[in-house]
Formats: structure tokens, C-alpha cells, sequence
């Protein structure tokens, strides 16, 4: 038995059944976006006075990532358009990009995650001014540059690579994600912090009028250890760093779902399913049409995604 | 509008495929028919209900008999829980779970599933003469999810730590800091029902969208089809809102963010610091709400649908102002999406805020009004049959108004602030949906049994089930007005009773307003009341599985309805359908003049004039 217009359009509605189906579908994933962004900025609206953490994210990483998007969004339509001229070698070549575009993304999100995870932000109980701890950070910058220098001059947290001291005074590196209470289960007194605090916290406008004044030499961490029990928090960039954190992993990774989810059924129907390009030609180009119109949807929420997390 | 029958050859072209044999699991539990699912959900979703039923009964004899030892099945919940149950008594920790799951059970996995997926999937394609669903397979992963999540709530009860306990609301802080993994099966069970009814919703717009047979316009569907269609879209869009903040309460509790936990959290006398703070608990409540106060139009307008059905038939008699009813369930789906603070007035929002939903709170009550005026004028007139499911449709009528009337002053900002969280707002929603949308939904058991079976249920037990279901609900609901307004807090595991006036010892020393002993004393009739509703029950079970077998023969069309859903054969075969079919009129019309019999189906032509 043959449910009606699962191929052709019905007259009235000028749809076929799975075009209405994926439209309705991607209504309810606006409203399930919708809600995350909404939630972002109550919290950011809602963040105290200084607290929403800013110049966190590496924005040309970013951006190569919206462009790799971008581009798939172009060669998934192309592909369509040539499937609808029946030319289904040239709509295969294109698609494949698509494919490689959708990996592409999602393993630089995922080194971008990486490199996230090791960093780490330390809050001290007191917060410090660099007056007493000369070596917190490079005065000479700080001179340099045009930040307001009371901010920067007393220090609630510093950010940067984490080591910690064992018993025998030996140097380690630290895991992914440890806390305070990471440090004292295994029974660690003192960390020392390779600073990173050039790279975060100050704006890449700043930073490179700095580079250009020649007073700094990239390559060099300062360092710096600390008792662990001058320390109030210690987290690393993970979700429950801050609420910035919180609504930016959860949003891109629920992002990186979607793009996982339609790779692989862009994949499927490219590779898996061209036995139905032989039977019936103009259900598997409606095959194409609806993963191509979800593909777009993930797209476009990365378009808001990328200037709300990186840019703003 | 004369039909066009272009496509009526595609809807019979595979005929003969009906009877070929295909395995019982293929044809009853991975099924793609929608018949099938449509009774899959069903039965499911009355098992639930009745354990649903189960759990607040347990409660109800708590509230009646704090600290006593739970009377017959004490000793087995024990062995079941262990030591929330220690000596059969209940702890109060045992309470708040037992509360908390009575209401998800009854909302997400009783009434939900049975209002629109059990009845959307049965009727809704015979009624506007397709084949099947626009998805099959979808909806068989719809029921599937349903399923999955289910078993996942259920299962929590046997964890260490006992099920959910920050009630079916969850609310954060308190749900995200509770120290029970229940509330994260709480959260996974409800990510599977949302996937499940995202699916189910698609699937059955879609279907109305493009299966209607030829001739079915829009303004000749059965209301029914109408209310389904427009919960089908407030699924679609108020439920993804929750899943995103289930997301996040799932990232509060597995990964220690702070989306509802606020900076300078105290908890049981301890600043809580190693977490990031900066979050919101009334984020948690807006996203909840969004979904939550549009839920209730999900468990009410498929109900109304179901009534409007039963009395047009059993009236015999067209219903009065079709249109209207059509606008107002329209003009109910889009304003339900705008009136969700109204349960949040105490909590500060401010009044501007306030008064804006307030406001829209009263305007929704417009169409309500409108939709339960049409159905009572409906009756004017008729030659009413007060069959079973008559009975139980015309009980829901002053039932669901009792409910919806004494909502009104919960939607105002000023009385809100006194009733809310008392035992007025458990009696009052629950107007709503107990005698309201489950005996709207009994009345489709009903009715549309004989359809499913081809056998009639028994109408001496319809009668015993009925009467004693009207006065049992009102004896248990009735009185919760009363206490609440007296001051009486709900989710209390004691009933109150700490708040007693005359409490011995001064337990209750600065208690201000105390409860008289005659408001707790009504705690016990209500208990008795919820074992006789238990009781009043045994005759529909009893009912419900001798009739597949014993009861009366159904003919094709038993009730003389004029739906589609009747012009099938009984029960519908796979396809539905054995000639092609077309509407040719409005749905309702019975008692036309100039007609032989009493009711013209929708699929009879006009006589061909000239
Ligand atoms: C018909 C028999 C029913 C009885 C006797 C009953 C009784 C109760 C009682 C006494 C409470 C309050 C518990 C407390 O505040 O401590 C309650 C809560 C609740 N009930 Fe029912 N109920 C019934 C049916 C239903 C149905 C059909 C639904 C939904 C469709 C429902 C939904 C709820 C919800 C959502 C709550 C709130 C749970 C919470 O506090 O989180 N109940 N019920
Ligand atoms: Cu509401």
C-alpha cells in the first residue's frame, strides 16, 4: 500500500510529504535554539557587573570554522542542482566536499575544545595586585597599552597552564578538568602557573599593538607557584568554569550534534543509498533536498553561534 | 465545493496486500500501522494512568494517616524500597518522590499519551479518510521513545535514592542539588518522551496537512481532527523549550555548571563555593512554564474533541457554531503560548510583568468560554442517548467548568498571591484534568471502542463505572477548595498536620494562621473517597477485557455517527479503507431534513440533482 505523496507534491499544498515533514521539524529546533539563546542572554543580561568573561575564545580559528560552514552550505545546494539536472556524478563530486567541509568543522571544534580543557583559570582567596607579585605579568605591556590599569593591576584570577609539585618537589603536568578538590584528594600543596593571561583577557586589538611595539617575546610564559590553599576556586575552561562556558559548550556541542547527525546522513544517501537514484530518481533527489534544507538550518544557527560566543 | 476524486485510485491500488501473513511481532509490536500504535499507546498509557492512580493513592493515605503503617501493602513496599518505606510507613522522602512521579506519570506518560497519541493515531487518518500516517516508521520510533522513557521513569523507583523528588516542576535549585540520581533519569526519561512526541507531532500534522482524503477541506474535519491539529503544533513548539532546559539542568547536575544556581548559594547552612554561580532559578522556571502552561491545552483539547464527537453523535444533532469552535481552538493554541508566568506571580517579577500576563490569562479564557458554551448549546434540542459514553461526555461539561472557573482567580495576580501552592490549585487543576479530561477521555474509550474490538462494552458496568467515577472524583476534589483556601500548603507529606491549631507539644510554635482540626479532618473522607474512585475502577478493567471477547457484536457503524471513522469496516483493516472514500459534506450532519435516516455520512453524496 502506497501512502500518497510521498514523491509528488499534493496540488494544494504544492508539498511532498517529507519536505512538510522536515519544515515542521526544523520549526521545533528553532524553538529548541530559540530557548538556548534566550537562555544566553538572560544569563549574560543577568551576569554581575564584570563577571561575563570576554576575549575567551580564539576568534580566527572561529571564523576559518564559519568559512569551512559556509562553504558546505554553497556545494550542498550546488550538488542538489545537479541532481536535478541528472548529472549524478557531478552532484556526487560536490557532495563529497560537503562531507569533508562537515568532518572539517568538527575536528577543529574539537582541538579548539582540546586546547580549552587545558587551560586553566585560578581564583586566589585575596585577590592580588601586581604590585606585590611584580612577576604576575609582563609590566612592560601593561604600560604599553591603554587598559584600564586599575583592572588589570589587582589580579582576582590568573589564567594559564597548570603544574603541580608532588611531595618530592617534582613538577607534572595537571589533567583535563581538575578542581580544588581534584588538588586535595591527591594531597597537592603547591601548583606553579605558566601564565597565559597575554593571550585571554586582553583584547586582540591590544595584543597586537603590543607585538608591534616589540616588548614582548612570544614564546615566554612567566610562571609563577602558588599555595593551594591561597586559592578560593581553581577550574579549568570546561562548562563549569562559567556560565559563559556553560552556555557555550552546551550550545555548540548540541550544534556539533546536529552537524554530526546530518553528515552522516548527507554520507548515507551519497554513498549508501544509490540504488534508489536507479529506481526512482525523483525520491532520491527529495532525499537530497530534505537533508540539504537541514543542513542549512545547522548552518544558520552556527551564523548566530559564531558572533554571540566569539565576537560579542 | 464539489470533491475531486483524482487521486482515489492511489488509496486501493495495493488491495490485495491486506491478509498476507507477517509475523506477530512485525504486526503488534513493530508495527508501522497506525491502528496498531494508536492501541500500543493506548493500553500503555492507561497502565500508567493506573499506576499513576496507584502512587497518589499511597499518598492519600499518608496525608490521611501520617506516620501510620500503609495498610495491605505496606510490608511489600518495603521489601520493594527498603528504608524510605522502613515498617511500611511512608517517609516523607518516599512522599515527595511518590508526588513528583504521580504527576510526571500522569501528565507525560498517562494523559498525553492517551489524549493525543492513543486517540490521535486511531482516529485522526479514519476520520479524514487516509490510508495511514505520512510517516509509519516514524511513528513506530515515536511510540518506541515513548516507551523508552517510561521504562526509564519507572526504573528510577528502584535506585539508590529513590525516584525524582523536586516535584513533576523540578524545580532548580532544589532539583539540581537533591541527592538522588532519580532526577537525572527524571531528565533522561524526559528527553525520550519529548523526542517522542517531537515525532508524534510531526507525523500527525504532516498527515493532516496532506493525507485528507479528496472533498475533506479544512472546514469539513471533525473537530476532533481540528484539536489534534492544533496540539500537534503546540507539542512541536512548547515542548523543545523544555528539552533545551532539561539540557542545561542536566549539565547543572552531571558536569557542575550553574545555570540555575545562583552566586551566593547557601545550602543547608553552607555557602556553596566551587561553583561558578551566576545563573538563574527563574531561568529553569520560564522554560519549564513555556512548555508547562501550554501542556495543559495538550491534556484539555484533544478532550474537548473527543466530547464534541460523542454528543454531536449522541445528541443527534449538528454541532452548534462549528466555526466558532474552530477559531477558538485556534485562538486557544496561539495564546497559550503567551500566558505561562502566570504561575510564576510569586516570584517577583515584578508587577508590569505581572499584569501582562494576567492580562493574557483573561483573554484565553475567552475561547475556552466559547468552546463549552457551543458544546452545552449543542444539547438544546437533541434527542439525547445516554449511553456510557454520553454519560461520561456530558459529566465533563460542568466538570471541566467547575475546573476552568475557579481558575480564573488563580489568574489574577492579587489572589493568586494567597492560593498559590495550596490545596485550591491541586483541586482546581485537577477539575481539569481528572473529571474533566479523563472522563472526556473514558467517554472515547468508550466510544470508539466497539471500532478497535468490533465488540461493545458492556453498558451495566459503563454505568456502575460512571456513576460512581462522578461522585467519588467530586467527594475527593470538592473539599480541596475548601482546605485551601483555609491555608493548607500542598506537597506537604503530613497534610498539614504540623500546622495543626491545636497541636500537642507546640511543635508548631510560630506557626501564624494555624489549620482548624476540622480542615485536616477532611484529609481523612478525601483518603476514603481516592480507595472508592480505586474501587469504582474494578468494573471498567473488568469491562475493558470481557468485552473483547464477550461482548455485544459491533456493526460497522454501532452509534449511527457520520464520521469517517465510521464508514470503515469493524475493525478497519490495514489500509483502512475498502472502496475508495471522499467527503462530500460537513462533518455532523444528523437530523438533516430531507434525509431517510437520521444521519448522513460524510462520504454519501448528494443525490444527483436536475
Ligand atoms: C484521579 C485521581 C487523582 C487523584 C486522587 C489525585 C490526587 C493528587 C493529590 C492529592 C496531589 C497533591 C499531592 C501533594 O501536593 O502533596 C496531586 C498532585 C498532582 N496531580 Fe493528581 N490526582 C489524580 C489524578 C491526576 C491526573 C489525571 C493528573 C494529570 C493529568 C494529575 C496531575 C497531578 C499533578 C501534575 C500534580 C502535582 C504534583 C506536584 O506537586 O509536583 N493528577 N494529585
Ligand atoms: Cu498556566
Amino acid at each position: 500500500m502506497e501512502i500518497p505523496y510521498t514523491t509528488q507534491p499534493r496540488e494544494d499544498t504544492g508539498l511532498y510529504n517529507a519536505k512538510l515533514g522536515i519544515w515542521l521539524f526544523l520549526a521545533s529546533e528553532v524553538m529548541l535554539f530559540g530557548a538556548l539563546f534566550s537562555s544566553y542572554i538572560l544569563l549574560r543580561v543577568g551576569a554581575a557587573e564584570g563577571a561575563w568573561p570576554h576575549g575567551l575564545m580564539n576568534i580566527p580559528i572561529g571564523t576559518f570554522n564559519t568559512v569551512v560552514l559556509i562553504t558546505s552550505s554553497v556545494t550542498v545546494v550546488l550538488s542538489w542542482a545537479a541532481l536535478k539536472l541528472g548529472n549524478f556524478k557531478r552532484y556526487q563530486k560536490i557532495q563529497a566536499v560537503t562531507v569533508i567541509c562537515a568532518l572539517g568543522f568538527l575536528g577543529i571544534k574539537t582541538t579548539e575544545y582540546n586546547e580549552k580543557f587545558h587551560h586553566y583559570e585560578i581564583w586566589f582567596n585575596e585577590p592580588m595586585t601586581v604590585a606585590e607579585h611584580p612577576n604576575l605579568m609582563n609590566q612592560s605591556f601593561v604600560e604599553e597599552t591603554t587598559i584600564n590599569k586599575e583592572l588589570i593591576g589587582t589580579v582576582p584570577s590568573l589564567i594559564g597552564h597548570l603544574n603541580y609539585i608532588d611531595k618530592d618537589g617534582e613538577k607534572h603536568h595537571a589533567g583535563i578538568a581538575w578542581t580544588l578538590a581534584t588538588l586535595k584528594e591527591k594531597e597537592i600543596e603547591e601548583i606553579e602557573f605558566e601564565l597565559d593571561t597575554f593571550h585571554y583577557r586582553i583584547p586582540a586589538r591590544i595584543q597586537a599593538q603590543i607585538k608591534k611595539s616589540g616588548k614582548y617575546d612570544k614564546g615566554e610564559h612567566e610562571t609563577i607557584r602558588v599555595q593551594v590553599s591561597d586559592l578560593r576556586r581553581m577550574s579549568a575552561f570546561v562548562p563549569a568554569h562559567s556560565t559563559f562556558f556553560a552556555i557555550y559548550f552546551t550550545m555548540t556541542a548540541l550544534h556539533a550534534l546536529h552537524v554530526l547527525a546530518g553528515a552522516i546522513v548527507i554520507a548515507y544517501i551519497l554513498w549508501r543509498n544509490n540504488k534508489l537514484w536507479k529506481r526512482d530518481p525523483e525520491r532520491y533527489t527529495n532525499r537530497v533536498e530534505v537533508s540539504g534544507l537541514f543542513w542549512h538550518f545547522v548552518d544558520l544557527v552556527w551564523i548566530f553561534l559564531f558572533p554571540i560566543l566569539y565576537l560579542l | 465545493m464539489q470533491a475531486t476524486t483524482t487521486e482515489k485510485t492511489e488509496h486501493t491500488e495495493h488491495h490485495d496486500h491486506h491478509h498476507h501473513d507477517i509475523g506477530f511481532l512485525r504486526s503488534y509490536v513493530f508495527s508501522t500501522d497506525h491502528k496498531i500504535i494508536g492501541i500500543q499507546y493506548g493500553v500503555t498509557a492507561l497502565a500508567f494512568l493506573l499506576f499513576g492512580f496507584f502512587l497518589v493513592l499511597l499518598m492519600r493515605f499518608q496525608i490521611g494517616y501520617p506516620g501510620e503503617t500503609i495498610p495491605v501493602v505496606g510490608g511489600l513496599l518495603e521489601k520493594l524500597l527498603g528504608d524510605v518505606a522502613a515498617e511500611g510507613k511512608m517517609q516523607p522522602d518516599l512522599y515527595n518522590a511518590f508526588g513528583a512521579m504521580h504527576g510526571t506519570i500522569m501528565v507525560f506518560l498517562g494523559v498525553v499519551p492517551l489524549a493525543f497519541a492513543a486517540f490521535g493515531n486511531y482516529v485522526v487518518p479514519l476520520q479524514i479518510g487516509a490510508i495511514d500516517m505520512a510517516f509509519p516508521r516514524i511513528n513506530m520510533v515515536s511510540y518506541q521513545c515513548y516507551a523508552a522513557g517510561g521504562v526509564i521513569m519507572f526504573v528510577s523507583f528502584f535506585i539508590p535514592g529513590g525516584a525524582a523528588q523536586a516535584g513533576w516542576t523540578s524545580y532548580s535549585p532544589l532539583a539540581t542539588v537533591i541527592p538522588t540520581n532519580g532526577q537525572t533519569f527524571w531528565i533522561l526519561g524526559m528527553v525520550m518522551l519529548i523526542t517522542s512526541s517531537l515525532l508524534g507531532s510531526v507525523n500527525f500534522i504532516a498527515t493532516i496537512i496532506q493525507l485528507r482524503a479528496p472533498g475533506m477541506t479544512w472546514m469539513r474535519m471533525p473537530f476532533f481532527v481540528w484539536t489534534q491539529f492544533i496540539t500537534g503544533f503546540i507539542l512541536l513548539l512548547a515542548f523543545p523549550p523544555l528539552e533545551a532546559a532539561s539540557v542545561m539542568q542536566l549539565m547543572d547536575r552531571l558536569f557542575d555548571t550553574s545555570f540555575y544556581l545562583p552566586s551566593g548559594l547557601v545550602l543547608s547552612g553552607q555557602p556553596v563555593t566551587q561553583i561558578s554561580g551566576g545563573g538563574s532559578p527563574l531561568l529553569w522556571q520560564h522554560l519549564f512554564w513555556f512548555l508547562g502552561h501550554p501542556e495543559v491545552y495538550v491534556l484539555i483539547l484533544p478532550a474537548m474533541g473527543v466530547v464534541a464527537e460523542v454528543l454531536a453523535c449522541n445528541a443527534r444533532r449538528p454541532l452548534w457554531g462549528y466555526r466558532s469552535l474552530v477559531y477558538s481552538v485556534l485562538a486557544v493554541g496561539f495564546i497559550s503560548f503567551i500566558v505561562w508566568a502566570h504561575h510564576m506571580y510569586v516570584t517577583g517579577m515584578g508587577t508590569k510583568i505581572s499584569t501582562f500576563f494576567q492580562t493574557t490569562t483573561m483573554i484565553i479564557s475567552i475561547p475556552s468560554v466559547i468552546i463549552l458554551t457551543c458544546l452545552f448549546i449543542s444539547l438544546w434540542g437533541g434527542s439525547i442517548r445516554f449511553n456510557t459514553p454520553m454519560c461520561f461526555a456530558l459529566a465533563f461539561l460542568p466538570m471541566f467548568g467547575i475546573g476552568g472557573l475557579t481558575g480564573l482567580p488563580l489568574g489574577f495576580n492579587f489572589a493568586d498571591l494567597l492560593l498559590h501552592d495550596s490545596y485550591y490549585v491541586i483541586a482546581h487543576f485537577h477539575y481539569v484534568v481528572a473529571p474533566g479530561t479523563i472522563f472526556g477521555l473514558l467517554a472515547g474509550v468508550y466510544f470508539w471502542y466497539p471500532k478497535m474490538t468490533g465488540r461493545l462494552m458492556n453498558e451495566a458496568l459503563g454505568q456502575v463505572h460512571f456513576w460512581a467515577s462522578l461522585i467519588f472524583m467530586n467527594l475527593i476534589f470538592m473539599p480541596m477548595f475548601a482546605q485551601g483556601m483555609a491555608g493548607m500548603s500542598r506537597r506537604m507529606s503530613d497534610g498539614g498536620a504540623v500546622y495543626a491549631a491545636q497541636a500537642e507539644g507546640m511543635v508548631n510554635e510560630g506557626v501564624i494562621g494555624a489549620l482548624s482540626a476540622s480542615v485536616i479532618e477532611w484529609n481523612k473522607s478525601i483518603t476514603f473517597a481516592a480507595c472508592g474512585l480505586m474501587i469504582a475502577q474494578i468494573p471498567f478493567i473488568i469491562n475493558f477485557f470481557w468485552s473483547m471477547n464477550n461482548g455485544r457484536k459491533a456493526t460497522d457503524n454501532p452509534w449511527n455517527a457520520t464520521t469517517l471513522d465510521w464508514q470503515t469496516p469493524t475493525p478497519p483493516p490495514h489500509g483502512n479503507f475498502d472502496k475508495p472514500i471522499a467527503a462530500y459534506r460537513g462533518p455532523y450532519e444528523y437530523s438533516q431534513e430531507g434525509h431517510p435516516t437520521d444521519f448522513t455520512p460524510q462520504n454519501q453524496p448528494d443525490p444527483v440533482k436536475s
